[in-house]
């Protein structure tokens, strides 16, 4: 049974909390401790808007176990406002109502559990901006 | 106790709500697919549609997006808020809190309080009152009180039309912040078992018509009729009210049996649109009163929760929900979202297919 | 420098071999690598495997196999690079030769994807994303391919049957191969009507995984003249690595690594893309198919899918690639396809492809790529008295 290792992240997966590096300025999700852009350290933490826009997605037909039954589901890249891509899946839209550029934002849900009786994992979705404020 | 107007609840500090938020999931489920489902369609249908969670959804994750509608409104540092109190009675996990994960979510952890609450349908408006009695006491700035459910019916089951998912996040803060100050309130409760559902059972059973009269209208009738002669005030002092919708028809007839008339319920009254939410039933057609409400109107409401009992309120709302109410989507904005699904999808999507 | 040759290749057939267990694939290909060797003398193991501990629940292959193969007590190691770790071994085995400490090196790549059944398959094969920002999201690695491959349409304005060239090649080829998973050609329609597996990929955009083995023995190319009539020469080997998620990547359609350890290999063996004569590449994907032709330089960006288009893959072809059927139709396995490319380039070298035959074949490339592109291995196979046009520059091997 997994516990720790979802955990640990509680802060990236439920907040989109990254890095900023203080030397290039470049904002990094997921973080890495060492910039992707100029490799210096960077440690940092920055919270992302949760705003971004569709740069790729796919619909999933085939899925490994944990996700079998949310299948169709669709798992696009997401270019977040403040720079870098993050893999996420989309929710509350129909895979044909997906489009490239679309506008979303982040929302917390349910990605999978751990078997009936293990722990249930949240974090960060993505959905098209539809309701205002 | 006789002496009503002594025993209101009522807080050394004044207090209101300074953040409120709603969510229904987009799913919907017309009555009508039940019906055709079970009675050949031949049977009345107690409401339009039901909301329905979609797969990824649940307490937790509504509870969250309810909570930041609320923070967003408020526009205060969450770490102020030192409770998060969770009412439902579909909590996730049977032990292990929905609140710390809607605490952490929301960034209120680790100086705060958190519990989960559970009463039936009343168990938001029970977070509330306790909420209320936190932050009137002056032990806390801010709590935030939550009522949402992924409610249970039986396959088959009158409760099968209506039980439905939604709910709202209501922060409580000082009156001087707030966009509606809570005046007082009352709970009412005694031991009347209508509707239950054991430890391990998957649905709820009830007793059929013993929910109504000696149930919901009692309770409903006692706790707002104190709450009236406590503050000496008729229906006809206020402009809305909110009563525990488990149907379109109890919440009509207890307000016709208190004097309210359609045009003060018409705005909260969601349930022939998105079911019975339960925990959050009362609470989200609070949000939706907000969300129309002029400052100086009053507000009434009132929860039901089986087994039994009511909690009401009294709200007087402020010059500041002008300013608060459009930072966060509105409930009719959730209300009007909607994709209709087919009771199959519903099967599915609710977990109703035996896979092992 | 060490030069280093190939003396001896081994292969099993690509399918379900649900007889067989993995100890027993890897030996019958080291046998007939053995065979084919005139040696048995064999100083260390390598073995490229990706999967054996989540889908046969069995680690430490180097010491199963070697004690299986009857080689008790010699040195062995198991490489894993994800898809890439068959190529990976022989690139240990490569370094392990040219330090002067190893004389012969045996290479395996081994894959049993048959121990498991349904989404538990899919579930290790997430194991070479990144477990806590990919896989958690339900990505796979269809799905990965998924998303570079909608990137691309989008970006050049293609369709989906842009791509087709590529898998029909594949079967096209693999028809003649004895050893391949799917030896019947894929009528054009045919593709046009696959099954979603990630939309747009689909199951003939998509390599079938099955069980297979190959095996290679490499020595000293001084020694390879004694111990093989035939002996093929690794001209240049290189691998480099990418940030392992798609998502930290500076541009999805660039694979960074395998650019990068093609130059360095063609580099080493002093030649250019144009003195290529055909290229083993990894079409785990069709879209992986078209991005490596314009990684390693035999199309500028936006134009790989062309070559399939315009029929300079096939055999007779400017450049032709998947000359047994690639991953696509020999079959995928796992990380024994990088040793199968380096299998069938010296079968191709050797002049003893058959019907799959490249005319004139004397140099050839190999490219394995580990998940999406986050490892990738390059060797350059020449035939042994191949004259390079350029001078190898062995410096920085």
């Amino acid at each position: 049974m997994e516990v720790s290792r979802h955990w640990r992240l509680r802060t990236q997966r439920y907040s989109l909390v990254g890095e900023i590096c203080p030397n290039c300025g470049v904002k990094l999700f997921p973080p890495r401790d060492v910039c992707l852009e100029c490799e210096a350290p960077a440690k940092e933490l920055f919270t992302f808007t949760g705003l971004g826009e569709v740069y790729s997605y796919t619909t999933i037909y085939d899925a490994p176990a944990g996700f079998e039954r949310y299948v169709p589901y669709t798992v696009a890249l997401v270019k977040l406002a403040e720079g870098p891509l993050v893999t996420a899946q989309l929710t509350d839209v129909a895979a044909e109502d997906v489009q490239m550029g679309m506008p979303v934002e982040m929302v917390t849900r349910k990605l999978t559990e751990d078997g009936p009786e293990g722990m249930i994992v949240y974090g960060y979705k993505f959905r098209p901006i539809s309701l205002t404020a | 106790m006789n002496d009503t107007q002594n025993s209101l609840m009522k807080t050394d500090k004044p207090v209101g709500i300074v953040g409120y938020g709603a969510y229904v999931p987009r799913f919907r489920l017309p009555a009508s697919e039940v019906s055709k489902m079970w009675t050949g369609g031949t049977g009345g249908v107690p409401i339009q549609e039901k909301a329905v969670n979609g797969l990824d959804e649940d307490v937790v994750s509504m509870s969250i997006e309810a909570a930041r509608n609320a923070l967003n409104r408020a526009e205060i540092d969450p770490q102020l808020i030192r409770a998060v109190w969770v009412g439902s009675e579909s909590h996730p996990y049977a032990v292990k809190p929905t609140s710390t994960i809607v605490a952490e979510a929301i960034g209120a952890v680790p100086h705060t309080q958190a519990a989960d609450w559970e009463f039936a349908c009343k168990a938001g408006t029970e977070a509330m009152q306790a909420a209320i009695g936190f932050v009137g006491s002056g032990m806390a700035r801010y709590a935030l009180s939550i009522g949402m459910d992924t409610a249970q019916g039986r396959p088959g089951d009158a409760l099968e039309y209506t039980a439905a998912a939604g709910g709202a996040a209501i922060l409580i803060g000082s009156a001087a912040e707030a966009v509606a100050i809570i005046e007082a309130s009352y709970s009412f409760v005694t031991d009347t078992p209508d509707f239950w559902r054991r430890a391990h059972a998957q649905y709820p059973s009830h007793g059929d018509r013993f929910t109504g009269e000696p149930a919901y209208f009692k309770h409903i009738m006692g706790a707002a009729e104190a709450l009236l002669t406590g503050l000496e005030r008729t229906a006809a002092d206020y402009q809305w009210a909110i009563f525990h919708q488990p149907n379109a028809k109890f919440p009509e007839r207890a307000a016709e049996m208190l004097g309210f008339s359609k045009a003060q319920i018409q705005p909260g009254l969601l349930s022939p649109r998105i079911g019975n939410t339960y925990a959050g039933s009362a609470v989200i057609g609070l949000t939706a009163t907000l969300d129309i409400a002029q400052p100086g109107d009053l507000i009434l409401m009132v929860s039901y929760g089986s087994g039994a009992g009511s909690d009401a309120f009294s709200f007087r709302v402020t010059d500041h929900i002008l300013a608060v109410r459009d930072r966060a989507p509105k409930t009719e904005e959730y209300i009007t979202r909607r994709q209709l699904i087919d009771y199959a999808t519903y099967t599915r999507y609710r977990d109703k297919l035996k896979m092992a | 420098m060490t030069n280093v040759s190939i003396i001896g290749i081994g292969q099993t057939e690509v399918r379900e071999h649900w007889d067989t267990s993995l100890r027993h694939l890897a030996w019958y290909a080291i046998e007939a690598a053995l065979d084919d060797a005139i040696t048995t003398d064999i100083d260390a193991i390598y073995v490229g495997n990706m999967l054996a501990g989540s889908l046969s629940r069995q680690d430490h292959l180097g010491a199963l196999i070697a004690d299986f193969a009857g080689m008790r007590g010699r040195e062995a190691i198991t490489v894993e690079a994800a898809d890439a770790s068959g190529a990976a071994a022989l690139r240990q085995a490569v370094l392990a030769i040219q330090s002067g400490l190893v004389q012969t090196a045996l290479v395996v790549g081994v894959e049993k994807m048959t121990d498991q059944t349904g989404s538990a398959i899919g579930h290790a094969l997430a194991t070479t994303l990144d477990q806590d920002y990919e896989a958690v999201q339900g990505a796979t690695p269809a799905a990965l391919a998924a998303l570079m491959m909608r990137r691309y349409l989008h970006t050049y304005g293609l369709q989906l049957a842009d791509f087709a060239g590529f898998s029909i090649n594949a079967h096209r080829n693999a028809a003649h191969n004895p050893y391949a998973l799917f030896r019947h050609p894929l009528p054009p329609e045919r593709f046009a009507a696959g099954t979603l597996v990630a939309a747009p990929v689909t199951l003939f955009d998509q390599a079938p995984l099955a069980d297979g083995a190959a095996a290679v023995i490499v020595t000293h190319s001084e020694r390879a003249m004694d111990m093989s009539p035939h002996p093929v020469r690794i001209a240049g080997s290189a691998l480099a690595t990418d940030t392992l998620a798609l998502h930290d990547r500076r541009d999805i359609l660039w694979l960074a690594a395998a650019a990068e350890s093609a130059q360095k290999a063609m580099r080493h063996a002093g030649i250019t893309p144009a003195g290529i004569h055909l290229f083993e590449l990894h079409d785990a994907y069709t879209i992986l198919a078209a991005l490596s032709l314009e990684a390693c330089g035999f199309a500028p960006p936006g134009q790989g899918w062309q070559l399939a288009r315009d029929g300079q893959i096939g055999l007779d072809g400017r450049i032709p690639i998947s000359t047994f059927g690639g991953l696509k139709a020999r079959g995928h396995a796992g990380g024994a396809t990088g040793v199968y490319q380096i299998v069938e380039l010296a079968r191709q070298l050797r002049g003893e492809a058959g019907e799959c035959q490249v005319p004139g074949a004397r140099v050839g490339l190999a490219q394995s790529l580990g998940g999406s592109g986050g490892t990738a291995v390059t060797h350059v196979l020449t035939i042994d008295n191949f004259q390079p046009p350029f001078s190898a520059q062995a410096d920085r091997f």
